[in-house]
Protein backbone atom coordinates (compact mmCIF):
# COMPACT_ATOMS: atom_id res chain seq x y z
CA UNK A 1 0.00 0.00 0.00
CA UNK A 2 1.25 3.48 -1.21
CA UNK A 3 1.13 6.31 1.79
CA UNK A 4 0.13 9.24 0.94
CA UNK A 5 1.35 12.47 2.56
CA UNK A 6 -1.54 13.12 5.28
CA UNK A 7 -2.43 16.40 4.89
CA UNK A 8 -1.34 16.70 0.95
CA UNK A 9 -4.78 17.89 0.75
CA UNK A 10 -4.94 19.52 4.00
CA UNK A 11 -5.82 23.44 3.60
CA UNK A 12 -3.10 25.08 5.17
CA UNK A 13 -4.78 28.71 7.10
CA UNK A 14 -3.12 30.96 9.58
CA UNK A 15 -5.23 31.32 12.38
CA UNK A 16 -7.61 34.23 12.43
CA UNK A 17 -7.06 37.05 15.31
CA UNK A 18 -3.53 35.99 14.92
CA UNK A 19 -5.19 32.64 17.17
CA UNK A 20 -6.83 34.44 20.05
CA UNK A 21 -9.87 32.56 20.88
CA UNK A 22 -12.44 31.79 23.66
CA UNK A 23 -11.34 28.28 24.67
CA UNK A 24 -7.50 29.86 25.01
CA UNK A 25 -9.34 32.73 27.43
CA UNK A 26 -11.23 31.04 29.25
CA UNK A 27 -8.07 28.60 30.17
CA UNK A 28 -6.38 31.10 31.11
CA UNK A 29 -9.06 32.57 33.20
CA UNK A 30 -9.62 28.90 34.97
CA UNK A 31 -5.94 28.54 35.67
CA UNK A 32 -5.39 32.10 37.34
CA UNK A 33 -8.47 30.95 39.52
CA UNK A 34 -7.01 28.04 40.38
CA UNK A 35 -3.91 29.76 42.04
CA UNK A 36 -4.96 29.93 45.41
CA UNK A 37 -2.40 32.93 46.17
CA UNK A 38 -3.84 34.81 43.35
CA UNK A 39 -7.37 34.44 44.84
CA UNK A 40 -6.81 35.27 48.02
CA UNK A 41 -4.49 38.08 47.44
CA UNK A 42 -7.53 39.35 44.58
CA UNK A 43 -10.35 38.51 45.68
CA UNK A 44 -10.49 37.92 49.78
CA UNK A 45 -7.58 40.04 50.60
CA UNK A 46 -9.28 43.53 49.62
CA UNK A 47 -12.60 42.60 51.39
CA UNK A 48 -10.67 41.21 54.69
CA UNK A 49 -8.26 44.86 54.99
CA UNK A 50 -12.29 46.16 54.47
CA UNK A 51 -13.54 44.12 57.34
CA UNK A 52 -10.63 45.53 59.48
CA UNK A 53 -9.93 49.17 58.07
CA UNK A 54 -13.37 50.07 56.37
CA UNK A 55 -16.43 48.81 57.68
CA UNK A 56 -16.14 49.55 61.75
CA UNK A 57 -15.51 53.82 60.72
CA UNK A 58 -18.30 56.11 62.00
CA UNK A 59 -17.86 58.30 59.53
CA UNK A 60 -19.90 57.05 56.37
CA UNK A 61 -18.03 59.28 53.76
CA UNK A 62 -14.96 57.22 55.32
CA UNK A 63 -16.24 54.07 55.03
CA UNK A 64 -17.28 54.91 51.20
CA UNK A 65 -13.23 56.13 50.83
CA UNK A 66 -12.08 53.17 52.24
CA UNK A 67 -14.07 50.94 49.70
CA UNK A 68 -13.60 52.35 46.82
CA UNK A 69 -9.37 52.40 47.40
CA UNK A 70 -9.59 48.77 48.47
CA UNK A 71 -11.48 48.23 45.36
CA UNK A 72 -8.55 49.74 43.28
CA UNK A 73 -5.68 48.05 45.45
CA UNK A 74 -7.84 44.58 44.98
CA UNK A 75 -8.04 45.66 41.15
CA UNK A 76 -3.99 46.54 40.80
CA UNK A 77 -2.92 42.85 42.50
CA UNK A 78 -5.53 41.22 40.25
CA UNK A 79 -4.39 42.99 37.14
CA UNK A 80 -0.56 42.96 38.00
CA UNK A 81 -0.90 39.11 38.43
CA UNK A 82 -2.56 38.60 35.56
CA UNK A 83 0.32 40.55 33.50
CA UNK A 84 3.24 38.69 35.49
CA UNK A 85 1.68 35.38 34.08
CA UNK A 86 4.26 35.96 31.55
CA UNK A 87 7.00 35.66 33.79
CA UNK A 88 5.89 32.30 35.35
CA UNK A 89 5.64 31.34 31.46
CA UNK A 90 8.99 32.50 30.59
CA UNK A 91 10.74 30.58 33.71
CA UNK A 92 8.60 27.15 32.38
CA UNK A 93 9.12 27.58 28.89
CA UNK A 94 5.87 27.66 28.07
CA UNK A 95 6.24 30.63 25.69
CA UNK A 96 8.96 28.66 23.71
CA UNK A 97 6.33 25.72 23.41
CA UNK A 98 4.00 28.58 21.88
CA UNK A 99 6.33 29.66 19.46
CA UNK A 100 5.67 25.69 17.56
CA UNK A 101 1.85 27.54 17.24
CA UNK A 102 0.23 30.32 14.80
CA UNK A 103 -0.06 32.26 18.01
CA UNK A 104 1.01 35.78 17.35
CA UNK A 105 2.64 37.62 20.11
CA UNK A 106 0.06 40.13 20.21
CA UNK A 107 -2.62 37.62 20.42
CA UNK A 108 -0.93 36.55 23.62
CA UNK A 109 -0.63 39.84 25.10
CA UNK A 110 -4.14 40.71 24.43
CA UNK A 111 -4.97 36.90 25.70
CA UNK A 112 -2.86 37.83 29.27
CA UNK A 113 -4.43 41.63 29.29
CA UNK A 114 -7.62 40.47 28.91
CA UNK A 115 -7.50 37.43 32.03
CA UNK A 116 -5.79 40.28 34.17
CA UNK A 117 -8.70 42.65 33.42
CA UNK A 118 -11.60 39.88 34.38
CA UNK A 119 -9.41 39.40 37.46
CA UNK A 120 -9.35 42.84 38.06
CA UNK A 121 -13.58 43.08 37.28
CA UNK A 122 -13.75 39.96 39.93
CA UNK A 123 -11.81 41.60 42.49
CA UNK A 124 -13.48 45.23 42.34
CA UNK A 125 -16.77 43.46 42.05
CA UNK A 126 -16.22 41.26 45.47
CA UNK A 127 -15.30 44.25 47.16
CA UNK A 128 -18.28 46.76 46.21
CA UNK A 129 -20.36 43.96 47.20
CA UNK A 130 -19.05 43.27 50.28
CA UNK A 131 -19.28 47.11 51.20
CA UNK A 132 -22.99 47.65 49.92
CA UNK A 133 -23.69 44.41 52.44
CA UNK A 134 -22.33 46.07 55.50
CA UNK A 135 -23.75 49.19 54.39
CA UNK A 136 -21.82 51.48 52.57
CA UNK A 137 -24.61 53.61 50.70
CA UNK A 138 -23.34 55.36 47.62
CA UNK A 139 -25.66 56.23 44.42
CA UNK A 140 -26.08 54.03 41.47
CA UNK A 141 -24.15 56.65 39.66
CA UNK A 142 -21.31 56.70 42.30
CA UNK A 143 -21.27 52.80 42.43
CA UNK A 144 -20.82 52.53 38.61
CA UNK A 145 -18.21 55.21 37.98
CA UNK A 146 -16.14 54.29 41.04
CA UNK A 147 -16.16 51.10 40.16
CA UNK A 148 -15.46 51.90 36.25
CA UNK A 149 -12.53 54.06 37.12
CA UNK A 150 -11.16 51.32 39.82
CA UNK A 151 -11.06 48.69 37.14
CA UNK A 152 -9.96 50.53 33.81
CA UNK A 153 -7.39 52.26 35.69
CA UNK A 154 -6.20 48.83 37.03
CA UNK A 155 -4.58 48.55 33.10
CA UNK A 156 -1.91 50.93 34.50
CA UNK A 157 -1.02 47.49 36.34
CA UNK A 158 -1.56 45.21 33.81
CA UNK A 159 1.12 46.61 32.23
CA UNK A 160 3.44 46.80 35.08
CA UNK A 161 2.63 43.22 35.54
CA UNK A 162 3.96 42.90 31.83
CA UNK A 163 6.46 44.65 32.35
CA UNK A 164 7.79 42.81 35.61
CA UNK A 165 6.75 39.75 34.14
CA UNK A 166 9.34 40.71 31.40
CA UNK A 167 11.91 41.91 33.81
CA UNK A 168 11.98 39.34 36.22
CA UNK A 169 11.92 35.66 34.57
CA UNK A 170 11.01 33.74 37.62
CA UNK A 171 8.11 31.64 39.15
CA UNK A 172 7.83 33.26 42.27
CA UNK A 173 7.66 36.51 40.48
CA UNK A 174 4.29 37.87 42.90
CA UNK A 175 6.47 37.32 45.86
CA UNK A 176 8.42 40.39 44.78
CA UNK A 177 5.51 42.48 43.34
CA UNK A 178 3.00 41.80 46.15
CA UNK A 179 5.35 44.10 48.67
CA UNK A 180 5.91 46.45 45.99
CA UNK A 181 2.13 47.26 45.15
CA UNK A 182 1.77 47.25 49.10
CA UNK A 183 4.31 50.18 48.88
CA UNK A 184 2.71 51.36 45.79
CA UNK A 185 -0.91 51.50 47.07
CA UNK A 186 0.32 53.19 50.68
CA UNK A 187 2.24 55.92 48.49
CA UNK A 188 -0.80 56.04 46.81
CA UNK A 189 -3.49 57.05 49.59
CA UNK A 190 -5.17 53.88 49.23
CA UNK A 191 -4.38 53.10 52.68
CA UNK A 192 -4.39 55.93 54.58
CA UNK A 193 -5.07 59.68 52.68
CA UNK A 194 -1.90 61.44 51.71
CA UNK A 195 -3.54 64.32 53.88
CA UNK A 196 -2.15 62.68 56.66
CA UNK A 197 1.59 62.86 55.19
CA UNK A 198 4.55 64.83 55.33
CA UNK A 199 4.40 67.55 52.73
CA UNK A 200 7.50 66.79 51.02
CA UNK A 201 6.44 62.66 51.28
CA UNK A 202 2.90 63.93 49.98
CA UNK A 203 3.92 65.71 46.66
CA UNK A 204 6.78 62.41 46.02
CA UNK A 205 3.82 60.22 46.77
CA UNK A 206 1.63 61.76 44.19
CA UNK A 207 4.49 61.23 41.63
CA UNK A 208 3.77 57.42 42.15
CA UNK A 209 1.47 55.22 39.91
CA UNK A 210 -1.29 54.31 42.07
CA UNK A 211 -2.47 57.78 42.88
CA UNK A 212 -3.77 58.67 39.84
CA UNK A 213 -6.40 55.47 39.65
CA UNK A 214 -7.46 56.52 43.45
CA UNK A 215 -7.61 59.53 43.29
CA UNK A 216 -9.69 59.57 40.21
CA UNK A 217 -11.82 56.49 41.31
CA UNK A 218 -12.69 58.95 44.51
CA UNK A 219 -14.17 61.86 42.88
CA UNK A 220 -17.51 60.57 42.22
CA UNK A 221 -17.41 60.26 46.03
CA UNK A 222 -15.59 63.79 47.50
CA UNK A 223 -17.07 65.58 44.05
CA UNK A 224 -13.87 67.05 43.19
CA UNK A 225 -13.16 68.96 39.80
CA UNK A 226 -11.60 66.43 37.53
CA UNK A 227 -7.93 67.91 38.16
CA UNK A 228 -5.37 67.18 35.27
CA UNK A 229 -2.62 65.43 38.10
CA UNK A 230 -4.23 62.19 38.25
CA UNK A 231 -4.79 61.84 34.53
CA UNK A 232 -1.38 63.35 33.97
CA UNK A 233 -0.35 60.47 36.09
CA UNK A 234 -2.70 57.80 34.60
CA UNK A 235 -1.41 58.55 31.21
CA UNK A 236 2.69 58.45 31.76
CA UNK A 237 2.33 55.37 33.88
CA UNK A 238 0.78 53.63 31.46
CA UNK A 239 2.88 55.04 28.62
CA UNK A 240 5.91 53.74 30.74
CA UNK A 241 4.98 50.40 31.70
CA UNK A 242 3.40 49.71 27.68
CA UNK A 243 6.67 50.74 26.29
CA UNK A 244 9.04 49.21 29.05
CA UNK A 245 6.84 46.18 28.48
CA UNK A 246 6.84 46.40 24.38
CA UNK A 247 10.67 46.73 24.56
CA UNK A 248 11.39 44.09 26.64
CA UNK A 249 8.89 41.92 25.15
CA UNK A 250 10.48 42.63 21.57
CA UNK A 251 13.75 41.36 23.64
CA UNK A 252 12.36 38.25 24.15
CA UNK A 253 10.96 37.28 21.31
CA UNK A 254 14.12 38.21 19.27
CA UNK A 255 16.57 36.15 21.85
CA UNK A 256 17.62 32.77 21.02
CA UNK B 1 -8.84 4.85 2.25
CA UNK B 2 -8.07 8.50 1.11
CA UNK B 3 -8.19 9.52 -2.66
CA UNK B 4 -4.92 10.45 -4.09
CA UNK B 5 -5.36 14.36 -4.37
CA UNK B 6 -1.86 14.85 -5.10
CA UNK B 7 -0.74 18.47 -5.04
CA UNK B 8 1.79 19.07 -8.37
CA UNK B 9 4.12 20.90 -6.64
CA UNK B 10 4.32 18.86 -3.39
CA UNK B 11 5.85 16.11 -4.77
CA UNK B 12 9.58 17.44 -5.82
CA UNK B 13 9.65 19.49 -2.89
CA UNK B 14 12.19 18.71 0.06
CA UNK B 15 10.81 18.49 3.33
CA UNK B 16 13.92 20.07 4.70
CA UNK B 17 16.56 21.68 2.92
CA UNK B 18 19.21 23.43 4.49
CA UNK B 19 22.09 24.91 2.45
CA UNK B 20 25.48 25.62 3.97
CA UNK B 21 24.26 26.43 7.65
CA UNK B 22 26.51 28.15 9.95
CA UNK B 23 25.98 29.38 13.33
CA UNK B 24 28.18 30.81 16.13
CA UNK B 25 27.65 31.83 19.89
CA UNK B 26 29.46 34.08 21.84
CA UNK B 27 32.16 36.49 20.13
CA UNK B 28 35.63 37.24 19.72
CA UNK B 29 38.05 35.12 21.14
CA UNK B 30 35.51 33.02 22.90
CA UNK B 31 33.50 32.34 19.53
CA UNK B 32 31.75 28.95 19.24
CA UNK B 33 31.06 27.50 15.85
CA UNK B 34 27.92 25.52 16.65
CA UNK B 35 26.72 24.66 13.51
CA UNK B 36 29.62 24.84 10.74
CA UNK B 37 28.44 24.71 6.83
CA UNK B 38 25.60 22.09 6.76
CA UNK B 39 24.06 20.97 3.99
CA UNK B 40 20.65 18.47 4.17
CA UNK B 41 17.98 17.80 1.90
CA UNK B 42 15.52 15.50 3.44
CA UNK B 43 12.81 14.26 1.08
CA UNK B 44 8.98 14.13 2.03
CA UNK B 45 8.44 10.77 3.83
CA UNK B 46 12.07 10.02 5.01
CA UNK B 47 12.69 9.43 8.75
CA UNK B 48 15.97 10.75 9.47
CA UNK B 49 17.90 10.71 12.71
CA UNK B 50 20.29 13.47 13.72
CA UNK B 51 22.96 11.07 15.39
CA UNK B 52 25.78 12.85 17.09
CA UNK B 53 27.10 13.63 21.02
CA UNK B 54 25.94 16.16 22.87
CA UNK B 55 27.21 19.56 21.69
CA UNK B 56 27.38 18.43 18.25
CA UNK B 57 24.89 21.30 17.24
CA UNK B 58 21.61 19.23 16.71
CA UNK B 59 19.68 21.34 18.69
CA UNK B 60 21.09 24.58 16.98
CA UNK B 61 20.07 22.93 13.54
CA UNK B 62 16.94 22.02 14.98
CA UNK B 63 16.50 26.02 16.57
CA UNK B 64 17.05 27.30 13.20
CA UNK B 65 14.82 24.86 10.98
CA UNK B 66 12.03 25.94 13.51
CA UNK B 67 12.88 29.78 13.17
CA UNK B 68 13.85 30.04 16.59
CA UNK B 69 17.47 31.27 15.60
CA UNK B 70 18.67 32.80 12.21
CA UNK B 71 21.47 31.48 10.66
CA UNK B 72 24.73 33.37 10.33
CA UNK B 73 25.05 31.95 7.20
CA UNK B 74 23.40 29.52 4.71
CA UNK B 75 19.49 28.94 3.99
CA UNK B 76 16.82 27.30 5.57
CA UNK B 77 14.32 25.83 3.52
CA UNK B 78 10.92 23.87 5.09
CA UNK B 79 8.63 22.37 2.65
CA UNK B 80 9.54 24.86 0.54
CA UNK B 81 8.98 28.06 2.53
CA UNK B 82 10.58 30.04 5.56
CA UNK B 83 10.59 28.08 8.99
CA UNK B 84 8.15 31.31 10.20
CA UNK B 85 5.69 30.41 7.41
CA UNK B 86 5.59 26.34 8.42
CA UNK B 87 4.97 26.87 11.51
CA UNK B 88 2.33 29.35 11.14
CA UNK B 89 0.53 26.94 8.76
CA UNK B 90 0.94 24.01 11.13
CA UNK B 91 2.96 22.07 8.63
CA UNK B 92 6.08 21.89 10.98
CA UNK B 93 5.73 20.61 14.26
CA UNK B 94 7.88 19.58 16.96
CA UNK B 95 8.87 17.83 20.10
CA UNK B 96 11.66 20.38 22.53
CA UNK B 97 14.18 18.96 24.91
CA UNK B 98 13.39 22.33 26.64
CA UNK B 99 9.78 23.26 25.70
CA UNK B 100 7.76 23.69 28.77
CA UNK B 101 4.55 22.54 29.41
CA UNK B 102 2.21 24.44 32.23
CA UNK B 103 1.89 22.75 35.66
CA UNK B 104 -1.21 23.82 36.47
CA UNK B 105 -3.54 23.13 33.26
CA UNK B 106 -4.53 19.05 32.84
CA UNK B 107 -2.98 17.26 30.30
CA UNK B 108 -6.25 17.68 28.42
CA UNK B 109 -6.64 21.00 29.23
CA UNK B 110 -2.77 21.64 27.59
CA UNK B 111 -4.19 20.12 24.55
CA UNK B 112 -7.43 21.81 24.21
CA UNK B 113 -5.42 24.80 24.79
CA UNK B 114 -2.89 24.15 21.94
CA UNK B 115 -5.51 23.09 19.53
CA UNK B 116 -7.61 26.02 19.89
CA UNK B 117 -3.93 28.06 18.09
CA UNK B 118 -4.75 26.10 15.19
CA UNK B 119 -7.18 26.83 12.41
CA UNK B 120 -7.87 22.79 11.92
CA UNK B 121 -6.76 20.81 14.30
CA UNK B 122 -7.00 17.17 15.24
CA UNK B 123 -9.62 16.55 17.65
CA UNK B 124 -8.26 16.24 21.34
CA UNK B 125 -9.36 12.74 21.73
CA UNK B 126 -7.09 11.50 19.11
CA UNK B 127 -3.97 12.87 19.47
CA UNK B 128 -4.12 11.97 23.22
CA UNK B 129 -5.23 8.23 22.42
CA UNK B 130 -2.23 8.33 19.94
CA UNK B 131 0.20 9.81 22.02
CA UNK B 132 -0.78 7.10 24.38
CA UNK B 133 -1.87 9.09 27.24
CA UNK B 134 -5.73 9.39 26.90
CA UNK B 135 -5.43 7.53 30.39
CA UNK B 136 -4.22 10.20 32.08
CA UNK B 137 -6.43 13.39 30.04
CA UNK B 138 -7.82 14.85 33.65
CA UNK B 139 -4.00 14.51 35.37
CA UNK B 140 -2.12 17.98 36.45
CA UNK B 141 1.23 18.36 34.12
CA UNK B 142 2.74 18.96 37.23
CA UNK B 143 2.16 15.45 38.60
CA UNK B 144 3.11 13.57 35.34
CA UNK B 145 6.12 12.06 34.98
CA UNK B 146 8.97 13.36 32.28
CA UNK B 147 7.84 10.51 30.18
CA UNK B 148 4.21 11.29 30.27
CA UNK B 149 5.02 15.04 29.64
CA UNK B 150 7.41 14.04 27.09
CA UNK B 151 4.32 11.84 25.29
CA UNK B 152 2.29 15.21 26.00
CA UNK B 153 4.41 17.52 23.90
CA UNK B 154 4.29 14.53 21.15
CA UNK B 155 0.17 14.99 21.54
CA UNK B 156 0.98 18.34 20.55
CA UNK B 157 3.13 17.95 18.11
CA UNK B 158 -0.05 16.18 16.55
CA UNK B 159 -2.77 18.16 16.12
CA UNK B 160 -1.64 20.42 13.72
CA UNK B 161 -1.45 17.12 11.63
CA UNK B 162 1.61 18.38 10.53
CA UNK B 163 3.78 16.92 7.31
CA UNK B 164 7.29 17.52 9.03
CA UNK B 165 7.88 16.40 12.34
CA UNK B 166 11.10 17.29 14.25
CA UNK B 167 12.19 15.69 17.59
CA UNK B 168 14.87 17.00 19.88
CA UNK B 169 16.43 14.14 21.88
CA UNK B 170 12.66 13.11 22.68
CA UNK B 171 13.22 10.12 24.99
CA UNK B 172 16.30 11.92 27.24
CA UNK B 173 15.49 11.53 31.02
CA UNK B 174 12.81 8.16 30.30
CA UNK B 175 13.45 5.03 31.27
CA UNK B 176 13.41 2.12 29.61
CA UNK B 177 9.37 1.03 29.44
CA UNK B 178 8.68 4.79 28.44
CA UNK B 179 11.59 5.00 25.61
CA UNK B 180 9.65 1.54 24.43
CA UNK B 181 6.27 3.34 24.78
CA UNK B 182 7.25 7.01 23.14
CA UNK B 183 9.09 5.02 20.16
CA UNK B 184 5.80 2.49 19.80
CA UNK B 185 3.54 5.92 19.33
CA UNK B 186 6.07 7.10 17.23
CA UNK B 187 6.46 4.46 15.33
CA UNK B 188 3.10 4.12 14.82
CA UNK B 189 2.14 7.66 13.55
CA UNK B 190 5.26 7.52 11.34
CA UNK B 191 3.46 4.81 9.34
CA UNK B 192 1.12 7.28 8.35
CA UNK B 193 3.45 9.07 5.62
CA UNK B 194 4.80 11.91 7.68
CA UNK B 195 8.32 13.37 7.08
CA UNK B 196 10.18 12.60 10.64
CA UNK B 197 13.25 13.95 11.70
CA UNK B 198 14.75 13.20 14.98
CA UNK B 199 18.37 14.27 17.20
CA UNK B 200 19.79 11.38 19.84
CA UNK B 201 22.85 10.67 20.57
CA UNK B 202 21.65 6.87 21.42
CA UNK B 203 23.10 4.61 18.35
CA UNK B 204 20.48 1.87 18.73
CA UNK B 205 17.43 4.40 18.66
CA UNK B 206 18.77 5.70 15.26
CA UNK B 207 19.47 2.42 14.11
CA UNK B 208 16.16 1.18 15.09
CA UNK B 209 13.66 4.27 13.97
CA UNK B 210 15.53 5.32 11.38
CA UNK B 211 15.24 5.06 7.43
CA UNK B 212 18.24 7.58 7.48
CA UNK B 213 21.34 8.60 9.37
CA UNK B 214 22.97 11.65 9.38
CA UNK B 215 26.13 11.56 11.73
CA UNK B 216 26.82 14.95 13.26
CA UNK B 217 30.21 15.90 14.69
CA UNK B 218 31.28 19.74 15.83
CA UNK B 219 28.50 21.39 13.60
CA UNK B 220 29.57 19.16 10.43
CA UNK B 221 27.79 16.19 8.95
CA UNK B 222 30.48 13.37 9.09
CA UNK B 223 28.33 10.47 7.41
CA UNK B 224 24.59 10.57 5.59
CA UNK B 225 23.37 7.13 4.88
CA UNK B 226 21.28 4.55 5.61
CA UNK B 227 21.54 2.92 8.79
CA UNK B 228 23.42 -0.07 7.55
CA UNK B 229 25.80 2.00 5.63
CA UNK B 230 26.76 4.03 8.87
CA UNK B 231 26.96 1.48 11.09
CA UNK B 232 29.54 -0.36 8.58
CA UNK B 233 31.38 2.91 9.10
CA UNK B 234 30.92 3.63 12.67
CA UNK B 235 31.49 -0.36 13.26
CA UNK B 236 34.35 -0.50 10.72
CA UNK B 237 36.74 -3.12 11.44
CA UNK B 238 40.53 -3.58 11.36
CA UNK B 239 42.22 -6.15 9.63
CA UNK B 240 45.42 -7.56 10.21
CA UNK B 241 48.08 -8.89 7.83
CA UNK B 242 51.59 -10.22 7.67
CA UNK B 243 52.59 -8.12 4.53
CA UNK B 244 56.15 -7.66 4.23
CA UNK B 245 57.65 -4.69 2.18
CA UNK B 246 54.00 -3.46 2.30
CA UNK B 247 52.96 -0.62 -0.40
CA UNK B 248 51.05 1.81 1.97
CA UNK B 249 50.03 3.69 -0.57
CA UNK B 250 48.95 1.12 -2.75
CA UNK B 251 46.75 -0.23 0.10
CA UNK B 252 45.54 2.85 1.60
CA UNK B 253 43.11 2.59 -2.01
CA UNK B 254 41.91 -1.20 -1.48
CA UNK B 255 38.63 -1.80 -1.43
CA UNK B 256 36.94 -0.08 1.94
CA UNK B 257 40.12 0.66 3.71
CA UNK B 258 40.17 3.73 5.43
CA UNK B 259 43.75 4.30 7.14
CA UNK B 260 46.72 2.04 6.88
CA UNK B 261 49.47 1.80 9.86
CA UNK B 262 51.98 -0.59 9.08
CA UNK B 263 54.20 -2.16 11.90
CA UNK B 264 57.42 -4.39 10.44
CA UNK B 265 55.98 -7.10 8.45
CA UNK B 266 52.52 -6.63 9.83
CA UNK B 267 50.27 -4.63 8.45
CA UNK B 268 47.07 -2.63 10.46
CA UNK B 269 43.89 -1.65 7.53
CA UNK B 270 40.82 -0.15 9.45
CA UNK B 271 38.13 -0.75 6.66
CA UNK B 272 34.64 0.04 6.20
CA UNK B 273 33.91 -3.25 4.55
CA UNK B 274 36.07 -6.12 5.75
CA UNK B 275 35.12 -9.08 3.15
CA UNK B 276 36.37 -6.64 0.32
CA UNK B 277 39.40 -5.60 1.98
CA UNK B 278 40.22 -9.68 2.91
CA UNK B 279 39.33 -9.89 -0.27
CA UNK B 280 41.80 -7.77 -2.10
CA UNK B 281 44.60 -8.91 0.52
CA UNK B 282 44.55 -12.53 -0.52
CA UNK B 283 43.81 -12.40 -4.42
CA UNK B 284 46.26 -8.99 -5.41
CA UNK B 285 48.68 -9.13 -2.37
CA UNK B 286 50.89 -12.00 -0.59
CA UNK B 287 49.22 -10.98 2.64
CA UNK B 288 48.95 -14.44 4.62
CA UNK B 289 47.71 -14.87 8.52
CA UNK B 290 44.54 -12.45 8.37
CA UNK B 291 42.54 -11.57 11.53
CA UNK B 292 39.85 -9.33 11.18
CA UNK B 293 38.65 -7.86 14.36
CA UNK B 294 35.11 -5.98 14.53
CA UNK B 295 34.77 -3.06 17.38
CA UNK B 296 31.91 -2.54 19.06
CA UNK B 297 28.80 -0.43 17.92
CA UNK B 298 29.84 2.30 20.71
CA UNK B 299 33.24 2.70 20.46
CA UNK B 300 33.11 3.06 16.94
CA UNK B 301 30.28 5.49 17.19
CA UNK B 302 32.27 7.56 19.64
CA UNK B 303 35.64 7.39 17.59
CA UNK B 304 33.88 8.48 14.72
CA UNK B 305 32.29 11.64 16.08
CA UNK B 306 35.26 12.60 18.11
CA UNK B 307 38.34 11.61 16.46
CA UNK B 308 39.67 14.35 14.58
CA UNK B 309 42.17 12.41 12.66
CA UNK B 310 39.42 10.41 10.93
CA UNK B 311 39.48 10.17 7.01
CA UNK B 312 37.76 13.56 6.68
CA UNK B 313 34.08 14.31 5.34
CA UNK B 314 32.89 10.59 4.62
CA UNK B 315 29.76 11.62 2.60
Amino acid sequence: MTTVPISAAADRRVPPLGGFNLTFLGLEIRRLLRNRRTVIFTLILPAAFFFMFGSGQTDPAARAYVLVSLGVYGAMIATTSGGAMVSIERAQGWSRQLRLTPLRPVAYIAIKVITAMVLGLASVVVDFAIGAAVGVHLTATQWIVCGLVAWLGALVFAAFGLFAGYLLPSENVMQILGPVLALLAFAGGLFVPLQFLDPTVQSLAKMTPAYGVGELARIPLTHDALGWAPVLNIVVWLGLFVVGAALLFRRDTRRV
Amino acid sequence: MQTATLRTAAPSTDAVRLDGLVKHFGSGDRQVTAVDGVDLAVRPGEIVAFLGPNGAGKTTTIDMMLGFSTPDAGTVQILGGTPADAVAQGRIAAVLQTGGLLKDLTVAETVRLTASLFPTARPVEEVLGRAGIADIAGRRVGSCSGGQQQRLRFALALLPDPDLLLLDEPTTGMDVEGRRDFWAAIRADAGRGRTVLFATHYLEEADEYADRIVLVRRGRIVADGTPAYVKSLAAGRTVRATLPDADQVALLSAPGVTSVEVRGDTVLLRTADSDATARFLLTRTPAHDLEVTAHSLEDAFIALTTDTTSTGSLR
